[in-house]
């Protein structure tokens, strides 16, 4: 038989018994639903969870510090550096770069200054500033950023996070924390501005006594010199501080911090990489170690991005072969996505029994179907239908059923979950929490549950299509 | 008559046996029936109810199987042939009436004469002007939209008729066919098996246990008790064409 003529009678069959079939339908209906509900909540969880985790950076991230300065401070100076420790120095850079799987490596900066916008005179805001290697361009915290990324590593840009932006502005601050989105009234008042950096440059020492005074532009005041000028001018030998003022122009706000990684504290406002590497900032914490006679320029701590999570144990083992200190947080990455695939595979086992009694609905309608079909049966095989096609028949019959109760059942768990989604999102805002999506309905979830719901009607249509072939028409036939 | 030559023969029974269980002992319904009928030829088969007439028809339709012996049609046996061959012989030699009609109560009289050609597999458009040819022949072409529940039975039968003649069988296998039906419209019926057993040269085997109807339209009377061929006449009075 051809394909259309049993489509047009498994459609007239369907039709005939319109109230069974349909209610038959609707079940699958709300078995699909009811998978689609439950696994679209583990999927939503686990998106929240990873997104939260990705956005931070922490799974494709090595930290690599030296093992000298593991000691810490004070054992720096008393004992001598030995041969088999490794400055994290240039060269270390360089060899971190090469290694396979090896995204990137940049240094892990940060340092302090007073930063204001160019038009407001009096307001200081004392911050920490960080940077951004171009490759964040691509981090999740960009999604909705308002305005751009860096023009150029070296451009004499700013991105700041959205709470830094109400300070800025002199607003009143959001609760701790929180991710700030700026309204875009708020952010036109700040993008494409200029804001006032003051920062303390690193300059190589030639025991000059003081160098705290010497302003280049004129702009810092005398309260410019803080403590660590202080203890740095007893120093003498090794640096100089010198006040430096830099414009750059806000091009980007977002609400959280890009590439958070192992970031300590909160970071409201960065710079192209590049760039800050060129201005030669003193670096908070960096005060103890460039105490130390050391020839070469060397980081506090290098990150170095892996280009997938896999491969991070690999990485991180060969950098400890080379003689440095690592940190990741692998370990807790697999046993978050163990969780997560073990709770979808329990919300999915869930969700399917739903399905299983579906199913057992269609072999209920279906072996009805036959019984009140024997006549009808015996007629097509009287007319000259095969054991085949009277199965076939049957088989379409189970199968529309799944493909009607599968999109039904995707449709109706996604409604459910945007209903939820609503209703959590509502109690969220009243309790001044951002706003999140619990239940996410992936394209691929949507096209599963039908192929799956399609599948599960035929394997349920099996029994009652192989028995149905199997009537022998003289009985179908004999006359009552 | 022409039932020795295979090139006039249409169907061939040899020693034909079919059993039916019933609790531990074996029923014969059918019981080495040996059997020819020729090209064109009109067989009325006859006997008492439960003489095993309906079962020889049934094995001679290929709905069933005989337990052994032989039954060729158009030159194939059917005891060898595999179910999807069986399917395919119904399907294209064989037309078949019943005495209740067996129309699909769920569809209208151009499904019902359209659903075997489904199975043969016969193009879309081919299907119309042959549903619309056999219903012409029967008489039925305006009433192609009309489900079984709102025709009388005269008119139930003749499309039954039509929907056996929809694959062009060279067969025509009718079970009691005006057993449901008064005599007037019986004999209508009648009339019109006998016209297309003429006129396309089908060869029709009737069962039926009305003597006088066999004798009035068949060429040959088959008397079955049994399950056993108990007996044969040629209807000379039909032979001569006199058949009224």
């Amino acid at each position: 038989m051809r394909a259309y003529d049993l489509i047009e009678l498994a459609g007239r069959n369907l039709r005939e018994a319109g109230l069974r079939n349909s209610l038959t339908t609707l079940g699958i209906g709300v078995g699909v639903a009811s998978l689609v509900a439950m696994l679209s909540l583990g999927i939503g969880l686990q998106k929240l969870a990873t997104r939260q985790l990705g956005r931070s950076g922490l799974f494709d991230t090595v930290v690599v510090t030296s093992r000298q300065d593991s000691r810490g401070p004070r054992f720096a100076q008393a004992a001598p550096v030995t041969a088999q420790i490794k400055p994290l120095d240039d060269v270390a850079r360089h060899n971190f770069e090469q290694m396979a799987n090896v995204a990137e490596v940049y240094p892990n900066f940060s340092a302090v200054g007073d930063v204001r916008l160019e038009t407001d005179k009096t307001g200081n805001h004392f911050t920490v500033v960080g940077t951004l290697p171009q490759s964040a361009r691509t981090s999740e915290a960009f999604d909705d950023v308002q305005g751009s990324f860096f023009s150029s590593g070296t451009a004499e840009e700013a991105i700041i996070l959205g709470d830094f932006g109400r300070d800025l502005l002199n607003l009143p601050r959001e609760p701790r924390g929180t991710d700030v989105k700026l309204t875009s009234d708020q952010a036109s008042q700040l993008l494409g501005k200029y804001i006032v950096l003051r920062y303390h440059k690193r300059e190589a020492g030639e025991s000059a006594p003081l160098a705290g005074k010497t302003t280049k532009k004129g702009e810092a005041d005398p309260d410019d010199v803080d403590s660590a000028d202080g203890v740095k001018a007893e120093d003498a030998q090794s640096f100089n501080l010198v006040p430096k003022t830099l414009k750059l122009k806000i091009v980007g706000i977002v609400s959280s911090e890009p590439n958070r990684g192992l970031r300590q504290g909160r970071t409201p406002m960065f710079l192209p990489l590049a760039l800050a590497e060129s201005l030669d900032m003193v670096q908070a914490g960096e005060l103890w170690s460039t105490l130390r006679p050391s020839e070469n320029k060397t980081y506090i701590a290098l990150i170095v991005r892996v280009a997938k999570s896999k491969a991070v144990s690999q990485v991180e083992d060969e950098i400890r072969k080379q003689g440095f200190s690592t940190f990741s947080i692998l370990d807790a990455s697999k046993g978050i996505t163990r969780f997560f695939t073990f709770l979808d595979l329990f919300l999915g086992i869930f969700g399917s029994l739903a399905l299983a009694v579906a199913s057992l609905g269609i072999v209920n309608t279906l072996v009805m179907a036959i019984l009140e079909r024997r006549r009808e049966i015996g007629i097509m095989k009287a007319l000259g239908a095969s054991d085949g096609d009277v199965k076939r028949i049957f088989f379409v019959e189970a199968g529309s059923m799944g493909i009607l109760g599968g999109a039904l059942g995707a449709g109706l768990g996604w409604a459910i979950g945007r209903a939820i989604n609503f209703a959590t999102n509502i109690y969220l805002q009243r309790q001044d929490i951002r706003p999140e999506n619990f239940w996410v309905v992936p394209v691929w979830l949507v096209a599963a549950a039908l192929g799956f719901s399609v599948f599960v009607s035929m394997f349920a249509g099996l029994y009652p299509a192989s028995r149905a072939a199997k009537l022998d028409p003289v009985q179908a036939l004999r006359h009552d | 008559m022409a039932t020795n030559g295979t090139e006039f023969e249409s169907v061939r029974t040899v020693s034909v046996v079919r059993h039916y269980k019933l609790g531990r002992s074996l029923i014969p319904a059918v019981d080495g029936v040996s059997l020819a009928a020729g090209r064109g030829e009109f067989i009325a088969l006859l006997g008492a109810s439960g003489s095993g007439k309906s079962t020889l028809l049934n094995l001679i339709a290929g709905l069933d199987r005989p337990d052994s012996g032989a039954i060729v049609v158009e030159g194939s046996d059917l005891a060898t042939m595999t179910s999807e061959q069986l399917a395919q012989y119904r399907r294209h030699t064989v037309g078949m009436v019943f005495q209740s009609f067996n129309l699909v109560p769920t569809m209208t009289l151009y499904e019902n004469v359209e659903l075997p050609m489904r199975f043969a597999e016969v193009k879309r458009k081919e299907r119309r002007a042959r549903v619309t040819e056999a219903l012409e022949k029967v008489g039925l072409s305006d009433r192609m939209k009309h489900r079984p529940s709102e025709m009388s039975g005269g008119e139930q039968q003749r499309a039954a008729l039509a929907r056996a003649l929809a694959n062009r069988p060279k067969l025509l296998l009718a079970d009691e066919p005006t057993g449901n039906l008064d005599s007037k419209t019986g004999t209508e019926i009648m009339d019109l098996i006998r016209e297309l057993n003429r006129t396309l040269e089908m060869t029709v085997i009737m069962v039926t246990h009305e003597r006088s109807l066999a004798e009035r339209y068949a060429n040959r009377l088959v008397f079955l008790g049994d399950g056993k061929l108990v007996g044969e006449s040629i209807n000379e009075l039909e032979k001569i064409g006199a058949g009224r």
